[in-house]
């Protein structure tokens, strides 16, 4: 089980400081598919980071599994199962896709495997696996290989960054087979940041935060209807509510 | 025949964990010849005049290998050899040089090879060469070596050289004359610390219609250590040539590149590109969240980096 307790970022601002988060708490049950989205600068990236340890909260603790990893490590939170799709994912000089899977997997992959996870994001495997992760390849390609080494590390808590990001519509349709298919499995805890109605639609649970704060949460089917009527009125009403 | 620290550095350098079944074999320990073995169609023979050997391939010699590793373990000891490399026209070889310095004492060691390869028509050469230095001895290792490389019309050559550690200082010079419809592929990979240094100086001359080059260096550079190249690329003809040097730049080092190109000729299209920079901190980053530390991220960026 992941809890967030009175989780606040605050950082320096023009005039003195702002907060990205605002007292955040929140609990996710174990292998719960949960999307979270929002409004952009609303503070869904910072929070995922947070969990992540990538980003330091001001105030607050994360629990995981029942133990508090605030003051652990990145990497000792990664080896604790909890893991990370970066939203603009870095490239790498000479590193091939097979290498980052391969440390991602913490263990030697045979290239079946290999092929196996890019496959799952939609990747025609045997022309990228020996490929370098570098400007040869595109943001896409770049980000569907990300999303690739997230699903090697296999861990009990996997957090995605608008995923769909910079996927062309026939890669995101296989992608969302494959979110489909980690939901069906229920054997994750998955955490997806998306503005995407495919994805949202395979929540369990979805979270709108905006302004730092969640400003709700509910199944799927009941809080989507609810968002599309606000953005189809061409004014969202998270931003009439609070600061628009 | 060849004692334990001369066979690891002989497998440093060459990859040899013994004398290899097939193909030419030129073993220098010391300055001495100490196994020499020709194959079919390849000839080695000491010179008459100097202190070095001529390796002559046969036209049209296909599948045959050319191990010509050094071995310095003498403190003090300094070195100057030349290997001039004649490869027959439509020949497909590969030669693998190298040179270790195993320097235990408080003089210098140093190895200067001089390469000369003059590449028939149409033939394909790959030319691996490693450089690598160990030892405890306050004495330094130096290596300067020099690689001159005639290219004959449609001829095809690859240079992979790699210093990785424990050269305490370096002059390396390239120079490539390259003729009608030929390539030549020069990959460079260094990486220096402590307080060495490291200079690398090229030049590509493309004189022949059609004639191609690629320059590609990667280099490291951690402590205080320094390095300085001059990558010089002339188009003298209808030709095309791209370089590229890559330094990632660490700790108190400094790097300089000073890549150059000159057109002399209307259809000669040179680029060259030249950058240096830390490690990103994104990089280091990610793999933190696949489960590595700072350092092993590190680590596994410089490995793929200098691969």
């Amino acid at each position: 089980m992941l809890e967030l307790q009175h989780l606040t970022v605050t950082v320096p601002a023009e005039g003195g400081t702002t907060d990205i988060l605002k007292d955040v708490s929140l609990t996710v049950e174990d292998r719960k598919f949960v999307v979270i989205t929002g409004p952009n600068g609303g503070g869904k990236t910072t929070l995922a980071k947070v969990i992540m340890g990538l980003v330091a909260p001001t105030q607050g603790s994360i629990l995981w599994n029942g133990e508090d990893v605030t003051g652990l490590s990145i990497a000792e939170r990664a080896k604790k199962g909890i893991s990370y799709g970066f939203q603009q994912p870095p490239r790498f000089k000479g590193m091939k896709v097979s290498d980052l899977l391969q440390i991602a997997a913490g263990r030697r992959l045979t290239h079946g495997e290999a092929c196996g996870y890019l496959t799952q994001v939609g990747l025609c495997a045997r022309d990228y696996v020996d490929r370098d992760v570098d400007v040869s390849l595109s943001g896409g390609e770049v980000k569907r290989i990300e999303i690739a080494t997230v699903l090697a590390k296999d861990s009990d808590l996997m957090i995605f960054d608008e995923p769909e990001a910079g996927i062309d519509l026939w890669s995101f349709a296989r992608l969302t087979e494959t979110f489909k298919a980690l939901h069906d499995r229920q054997d994750k805890t998955i955490l997806i940041i998306s503005h995407q109605e495919r994805i949202i639609r395979l929540a369990d649970e979805i979270l709108l935060i905006a302004g730092g704060q969640v400003q709700e949460r509910g199944p799927a089917d009941q809080l989507y209807s609810r968002i599309m009527a606000d953005t189809a009125a061409g004014c969202n009403r998270l931003e009439v509510d609070g600061t628009c | 025949m060849l004692n334990e620290t001369q066979q690891k550095i002989l497998q440093e350098v060459a990859g040899l964990a013994a004398i290899p079944a097939q193909g030419a074999v030129n073993i220098r320990t010391d300055g001495q010849k100490s196994f020499r073995r020709d194959s079919e169609h390849i000839h080695i023979s000491s010179k008459a005049d100097k202190d070095g050997i001529d390796i002559r391939i046969d036209p049209g010699t296909k599948a045959e290998s050319v191990h010509i590793p050094v071995v310095v373990t003498k403190s003090g000891f300094h070195d100057t050899v030349y290997n001039d490399f004649f490869i027959g026209e439509n020949a497909d070889v590969r030669i693998v040089a190298g040179c270790g310095i195993h320097n235990c004492g408080d003089c210098d060691s140093q190895h200067d090879g001089i390469h000369t390869f003059y590449v028939g028509r149409n033939a394909k050469v790959t030319y691996v060469e490693k450089h690598y230095g160990e030892g405890e001895g306050a004495g330094k290792r130096v290596l300067n070596p020099q690689t001159i490389l005639f290219l004959e019309e449609g001829a095809s050559v690859t240079l992979e050289t790699s210093q990785i550690r424990g050269v305490d200082d370096t002059k390396r010079y390239t120079r490539a004359v390259v003729g009608e419809n030929a390539e030549i592929v020069i990959q460079e990979k260094l990486l220096t610390h402590g307080s060495q240094k490291a200079e690398s100086e090229m030049d590509v001359y493309l004189n022949g219609a059609g004639s191609k080059t690629r320059v590609i260096s990667r280099s490291v550079a951690q402590d205080q250590s320094v390095q300085i190249f001059y990558p010089r690329v002339e188009g003298n003809a209808p030709c095309f040539g791209h370089v590229s040097c890559d330094a990632i730049i660490m700790g108190e080092a400094r790097v300089r590149a000073i890549p150059e190109i000159t057109c002399n000729h209307v259809d000669a299209g040179l680029i060259h590109e030249a950058a240096i920079g830390k490690i990103a901190g994104e990089q280091i980053l990610k793999l933190m969240t696949l489960g590595l530390t700072a350092e092993e991220a590190e680590e596994k960026i410089l490995e793929g980096f200098l691969r």
